[in-house]
């Protein structure tokens, strides 16, 4: 029987499902409302922490910045994003003529939903989870497919030719980078013999940021690539002259775009730390649930300052320059990677098989960052050959014929070649 | 009993959207009804706990091969076209073929056994640790494994050539 | 499983309902002005000439080619690496050849020079 400090999920769940089978209600109904209610809350949590995560963000990036961020809106400028929420709520849609009303009213809502459908299978501590589905590593890549759909449909029903090349671009800059994050997901998946996320966190006695750290770096950057974050953020930059494919989006809608974007982030920082750092472990963790939602909520502050803090810190890549990094570097180096630790493991169970529990965690964890760093270092050359064979451009101009009194100046083609 | 009813909605919102592929308005338009249909096919799976098969149906063809083809749509077609008359001419042929050939299937089909049976027992969830070791099993599915990978990379050689041709072409 | 899939459902079709409400709510509470400049497309202050038409680049369908090859090619890869701990070495290597046989693929799209943005 869960008791309420340590296990309040647990508890709550099982009042609740008592107090419904009490009334009379057949077996499946009670299952059908539990799941309704408990997905409402994650679904309403997720949306409302966003509010929280949009004050964080700027308050964040004000102070890298050296400025303050908002900071007249309530104490520390808290209520800030409240009141932009409220502002956002009043203002008008303004709909351009000739476009599809249901394809270009859908767009928002897929967009935001691919991103809540995510929070369905992430445990948070060992009972709270919405459910462990046995394929949950490839349910996440299949609901960022989802999202690519939308900026399509965004992009599309604008009736915009800007809003369609923006989307065009964000689509290739998003299944360019999915197949490095594909082949990077396989590690923990070959690692811990599961697709579950629970069975990853559970068989992760060292972290597997330890124990496969190139895929933790490769999967990190292209999840930044696929939210479109700086350095990545082509997509909502001024590249065609407007905002991208939601430039004929107002109000609500443009309103979910961003806080797509914005939970997006967040969601990356909750499978990393879920994939690569152990999600709800920690000491006394199993015992006492609610630790482990406190360590998992730690893990994720710190790698979601961190990618503020890249966010903040990087200019942004050209197009080019993002997809020679994806396709010269990052897949081949995935998939080195991926060869790598599938044969230096293998290889090396023999050896451990006959050593103590616990001596075999630490030299497995030491024979596979060896692995990762050889890997590494004997790419790096290859790096080095693939990606600066390209010369760069010379801009630099021409002598400028300089005008004398003698002498009067020839006409010549112009400044720029 | 209410597991049937799910089962016929989605099936009808399958056979409706895949219907309004071939008869929608304007291309962009099929090709969004293609999404739904194929989103349909990935319910389907779900409903007969294929997993695996339902994600991958939506990782791969929603995700991949109806972006693919949105892209070929924009690549030989202005955006708001109509596209002509829908409709060939002697389409009650086709439909008259068609309508054949379900009658003969479900007709085939009804004398199978496995017919007329109900949903078993659903999968066992370690179906697919076993698939993994069959395909890499010398006696099961190795050789077909390894032929895939010859076969994706013909055609990711038939992608190239045809890319860097037309590079080429363009000058 | 099938407890899954019902809770996924539940799930995604609460995750599309309830932005759509908010719209609807926003829809309802904000102010409805429509005007000819307004629902005009927007294309930088100056009218739009002629229909919306964009100059595709072939460079999208090459990368969309590319990234379905080497996503059917993970996908085979998922089931090998959930029984990976129960293995021979002999069926790594088998997977590892599969593995160069594309990256060997890739190499050499590289080479061509098809992967680089025009």
């Amino acid at each position: 029987m869960p008791v309420f400090p340590s296990d309040p999920y647990g508890f709550l769940t099982q009042w609740f499902n008592n107090l419904l089978l009490h009334q009379g209600l057949p077996e499946t109904t009670v299952r059908l409302i539990s799941f309704a209610v408990g997905s409402l809350i994650l679904v309403l949590g997720s949306l409302l922490f966003c509010l929280l995560l949009i004050w964080a963000e700027r308050k964040i990036g004000g102070r890298v910045q050296d400025r303050l961020g908002p900071n007249r809106v309530g104490p520390y400028g808290i209520v800030q994003a409240v009141a932009d929420m409220m502002k956002i709520f009043t203002k008008e849609f303004v709909t351009p003529a000739g476009v599809d009303k249901v394809v270009y009213n859908l767009a928002p809502v897929l967009s935001v939903a691919a991103v809540i459908m995510i929070w369905a299978v992430i445990p948070f501590t060992i009972t709270f989870f919405g459910t462990d589905l046995n394929v949950g590593v490839l349910y996440i890549v299949a609901v960022g497919g989802l999202a690519e759909m939308g900026i399509v449909m965004a992009g599309w029903g604008s009736n915009n030719k800007f809003a369609l090349l923006g989307a065009f671009r964000a689509v290739a800059q998003l299944i360019s980078y999915e197949v490095p994050m594909v082949v990077a997901l396989l590690l923990p998946v070959m690692l811990s013999g599961s697709m579950k996320l629970s069975e990853i966190v559970r068989s992760q006695d060292v972290w597997y940021i330890i124990t496969a750290p190139v895929a933790a770096a490769i999967f990190f950057i292209t999840s930044l690539a696929e939210n479109g974050r700086a350095p990545f953020d082509l997509m909502e930059a001024e590249s065609e002259i407007v905002a991208g494919f939601n430039v004929e989006y107002s109000g609500l809608k443009f309103g979910f775009f961003f806080v797509g974007d914005f939970l997006h982030a967040f969601t990356i920082a909750l499978l990393f730390s879920v994939l690569f750092l152990g999600g709800w472990r920690g000491p006394a963790a199993d015992q006492i649930p609610i630790l482990g939602f406190f360590y998992l909520g730690i893990k994720t502050a710190i790698v979601y300052f961190f990618g503020l803090l890249v966010r903040f810190s990087l200019p942004r890549f050209r197009i080019d320059q993002m997809m020679n990094l994806n396709w010269k570097m990052l897949t081949p180096l995935s998939l080195g990677i991926l060869i790598a630790t599938a044969l230096v493991d293998k290889g090396s169970a023999n050896l451990l098989s006959s050593m103590a529990p616990t001596a075999r965690l630490i030299v497995r964890s030491i024979i596979l960052v060896l692995a990762n760093v050889l890997v590494v270092w004997s790419f790096s050359d290859i790096f080095d050959v693939a990606l600066g064979k390209r010369p760069r451009p010379v801009v630099a101009l021409e002598p400028r014929p300089v005008a004398r009194p003698e002498q009067p100046p020839t006409p010549t083609e112009g400044g720029t070649p | 009993m209410i597991l049937q009813i799910f089962f016929l909605i989605v099936a009808l919102v399958t056979l409706v959207s895949a219907f309004l592929v071939v008869t929608a308005r304007g291309l962009m338009h099929s090709a969004l009804w293609l999404v739904l249909a194929l989103f349909g096919v990935a319910v389907l799976f779900a409903f007969l706990e294929a997993s695996f098969f339902a994600v991958v149906q939506v990782l791969v063809y929603i995700g991949a091969i109806a972006i693919l083809i949105i892209f070929a749509v924009m690549l030989t077609r202005r955006t708001k076209d109509d596209s002509g008359a829908r409709l060939i001419k002697g389409w009650w042929v086709a439909m008259l073929a068609s309508l054949a050939l379900f009658a003969g299937l479900v007709v085939a089909m009804s004398t199978w056994p496995g017919f007329q049976i109900g949903p078993g027992a659903g999968p066992d969830p370690a179906i697919l640790p076993q698939f993994g070791m069959d395909l890499v099993d010398p006696n099961k599915y190795a050789i077909p494994f390894e032929v895939a990978s010859i076969l994706l990379l013909a055609a990711l050689v038939g992608a190239i050539y045809i890319a860097a041709g037309r590079k080429e072409g363009k000058g | 499983m099938l407890n899954d899939w019902l809770y996924i459902g539940i799930f995604m079709v609460l995750s599309l309902f309830l932005p759509a409400a908010a719209l609807v709510i926003a829809g309802i509470l904000g102010p409805k002005k429509p005007s000819p400049i307004k629902n005009s497309t927007y294309e930088c202050g100056i009218e739009t000439v002629g229909d919306t038409w964009v100059q595709f680049k072939a460079q999208y369908y090459v990368y969309a080619l590319v990234f379905l090859i080497f996503d059917v090619e993970t996908i085979f890869l998922y089931p090998w690496a959930l029984a990976y701990n129960q293995m021979t070495f002999f069926m790594i290597m088998e997977a590892v050849i599969f593995i160069l046989i594309l990256l060997g693929g890739l190499i050499y799209a590289i080479r061509k020079g098809v992967l680089e943005w025009q």
